[in-house]
């Protein structure tokens, strides 16, 4: 019993973590980034390099990751997003296409390949993140075996979390980002620079994906291609949990990660994924705008 | 009064300006003048000093962690060839294609190399489900495929000479060994969700009904998938005493991870695996598979003098951290072979170079090597490693030489009763074994 809520919670925080910076770019800013699962690649690809080249302690790999993710969502918002406001499908295309670049650069060792320069690290192989001891080595709790890495992702969301919470509701940053997201005109008669607002949203968001990649890298095997389908993942806890809400990001990558760590533990995982995208259906006829949608626009 | 195009413009008979019309001419034959010395140029030099040779390997995707060494490796072998003075004469070119771990884009590559390139064999493919798809193209244009994975048999195809181990050369010592020697009796079984995962699980069922083992549970995962937090939980509760593994790719490394991490340990629950070899216990850091086995003919820890020489020329021609595994030696030994069978056989022609290849026998890495002229798999010698945590494996069980390659093992295939000889594929015969099974 105790291992199926742990499971169920494991994986639930890690579509958190994916989906949160998603859920802050699209509900505040109404803007699809179909880069973002990119971003948690490159944040994965920080913490190899840093480790390989710079003996960055891992944890440590986080706010660098942060900072890094966060610099290329800031240079996307202000190189392209900016200039596409309003325009879904046109910003959809061109993140697209922004992931398909980011993905190919970091294949060809950022250039470096075409100069016959191979760069350990980078490439179009499989990376590993070595994880320091004390992050694998078991705690046991009653009799139950806590995996210790895995609880430490949970910790690591919760903290973002609340972190996100803090500046969404307690900063003056946030009270603009609420104003801006809820009516970007009035917000801009009242004074509110919203495009610099969209500019520290859009870098935020790409921070935690870029978090969310290093504490991934120490799950699977770090390549070019790990990003694709988390975007996929990103978005149904999005739709489902409703825009702009997240405490709907939340209610729903609980949901959505309880219900395929029980049916894959039940039956398997193929079945699991099935199940979670049969939900995701049943929710969307039943409650069109999601879990908990804000009101207007 | 005006025409109806009184707009001034010259219009000529096909609605187009004049001056469009000759810059699109004279662009045109200019493009085709371009175009041919290519062609003119590409068929005198299929005609002179050079073979051409298709290498058809994955350089990106999902499967390119492994592939692109096969690649690499084929190409130290081709040039070790032209060293030697190449064959008939001349010199082997190698034409490399990267279908990107994609089975419609390896038939689509295949088709270009046989049909396009016209080349008289092409080395390539690691997946199963790779091997199925480009077999119609070198079926249909009576091409030669050599294909160096160790795989599923069940296959008897003329147009492919298969180097990698089958079944009977992995599978046929390994769960014996793990029941007699180990003690474990109750498998569970796990794989990656296609054809060779699946009939290497029949194969292992088989074997535990004729050995006295059980399998407690026989599950799957998508080929690439990387959350195994749910089957490992699943494999704590079976009550099994051995996971034995056909996951195959990258899924590889999260699976040893999660089982470290989950807190199981090799030596009560060990992973016995037909997959892992070398390049995923670099790829997933040696810790995680330390004391797991797995069933292979070839270890980089082989100790002969030409295996030695082997390991040394690659690592200086790859780099010193990279490493040989079986799937690599096989690609490198069958380049080889091929060298032989078509300087046996005298021309550039699939199927003569694969009359000669029958019984060409080399000293490859792993120790002396034949192909079978019945089915065209290879003589090879089976052998059990255990990870070591430097990333090699200790060689804990070896035949003493090669045995039989028998696709068909599983079925009831016997050296005196085959199913796939040299006139084909006896098909009622399989048919009834598969009744009886």
């Amino acid at each position: 019993m105790a291992e199926i809520i742990f499971i169920g919670l494991s994986l639930a925080s890690i579509l958190l973590l994916v989906a949160l910076g998603l859920a802050i770019t699209y509900g505040a800013m109404g803007v699809i980034n179909m880069a973002h699962g990119e971003l948690v690649m490159l944040g994965a690809y920080t913490a190899v390099l840093a480790i390989r080249y710079l003996d960055v302690p891992f944890v440590l790999c986080m706010p660098l990751a942060f900072l890094v993710s966060g610099t290329i969502g800031y240079a996307t918002e202000r190189l392209l997003v900016r200039h596409l406001y309003g325009r879904l499908i046109d910003t959809l295309l061109a993140t697209w296409g922004l992931s398909y670049i980011l993905i190919q650069l970091v294949r060809v060792d950022f250039g470096l390949a075409f100069l016959g320069i191979n760069v350990p690290g980078l490439g179009p192989g499989l990376q590993n993140v070595p994880i320091p001891a004390y992050l694998t080595r078991p705690i046991l709790i009653g009799g139950f075996h806590f995996q210790t890495y895995r609880s430490f992702i949970i910790l690591v969301a919760l903290l973002l979390l609340l972190l996100t919470w803090w500046l969404i509701f307690r900063t003056s940053y946030g009270m603009q980002l609420r104003a801006v997201s809820a009516n970007r005109n009035t917000a801009a008669c009242c004074g509110v620079n919203d495009r610099r607002v969209n500019a520290w949203t859009f870098a935020y968001g790409s921070g935690l994906a870029g978090v969310a990649g290093v504490l991934l890298s120490g799950l699977q095997t770090v390549d070019p291609d790990m990003g694709t389908h988390l975007v996929i993942d990103g978005f149904l806890v999005v739709v489902v949990g409703g825009v702009g809400s997240i405490l709907g990001a939340i209610a729903s990558s609980a949901v959505l990660g309880e219900i395929n760590g029980l049916v894959a533990l039940w039956w398997n995982d193929t079945v699991a994924r099935a199940a979670v995208f049969a939900l995701v259906i049943a929710i969307i006829i039943v409650r069109p705008r999601g879990l908990f949608a804000l009101r207007g626009r | 009064m005006g025409t109806p195009c009184g707009t001034g413009l010259n219009l000529g008979a096909w609605g187009m300006n004049i001056e469009r019309r000759k810059i699109l001419k004279s662009a045109t034959l200019g493009a085709a003048a371009l175009t041919v010395p290519t062609i003119l140029g590409s068929r005198a030099a299929r005609a002179e000093g050079e073979i051409r040779v298709g290498v058809l390997y994955s350089l990106t995707g999902t499967t390119a962690i492994v592939e692109k060494s096969m690649s690499q490796v084929t190409l130290m072998a081709i040039d070790e060839i032209n060293k030697a003075g190449g064959v008939l004469g001349k010199k082997v070119v190698p034409i490399v294609e990267d279908p990107a771990s994609d089975p419609r884009t390896f038939n689509e590559k295949a088709n270009k190399l046989v049909v396009g390139d016209q080349v008289p064999s092409v080395f390539g493919c690691y997946t199963s489900a790779s091997r199925k798809a480009v077999l119609p193209v070198f079926e249909q244009f009576h091409n030669l495929l050599w294909y160096p994975t160790y795989y599923e048999g069940f296959e008897c195809s003329k147009n492919v000479i298969y180097t990698g181990a089958v079944p009977n050369q992995q599978l046929s010592n390994f769960v014996p060994w793990i029941i007699k020697t180990l003690g474990k009796k109750k498998f569970f079984i796990i794989g990656s969700n296609y054809v060779y995962p699946r009939e290497m699980s029949k194969v292992t069922r088989i074997l535990l009904k004729q050995h006295g083992g059980e399998w407690v549970a026989d599950e799957y995962l998508p080929l690439g998938d990387a959350e195994w937090a749910a089957m490992v939980a699943k494999i704590k509760n079976s009550g099994c005493d051995v996971v034995f593994s056909n996951v195959v790719g990258d899924s590889v490394v999260a699976f040893y991870r999660e089982y470290k991490n989950q807190g199981l340990s090799m030596d009560k629950l060990p992973i016995c695996a037909t997959v892992t070899s070398e390049i995923e216990v670099a790829a997933m850091g040696p810790e995680f598979a330390v004391d797991s086995y797995t069933s292979f003919p070839y270890f980089e820890t082989v100790d002969n003098p030409q295996n030695h020489r082997f390991v040394e020329k690659y690592k200086s021609f790859a780099g010193k951290d990279a490493v040989t595994y079986h799937a690599l030696e096989c690609s490198y030994f069958q380049v080889h072979l091929w060298a032989q069978a078509i300087e046996k056989a005298g021309k550039a022609d699939p199927m003569a170079i694969r009359e000669a290849a029958l019984g060409q026998k080399y000293l490859a890495p792993e120790g002396p090597v034949k192909i079978e002229p019945q089915n065209q798999n290879t003589w090879l010698t089976p052998r059990i490693g255990q990870a070591q945590s430097d990333g090699m494996f200790k060689i804990v069980d070896a035949y003493k030489e090669p045995i039989m390659p028998l696709p068909y093992a599983a079925y009831g295939e016997t050296p005196t009763n085959l199913f796939c000889t040299a006139h084909g594929l006896n098909i009622p015969k399989l048919r009834m074994a598969l009744q009886k099974s």
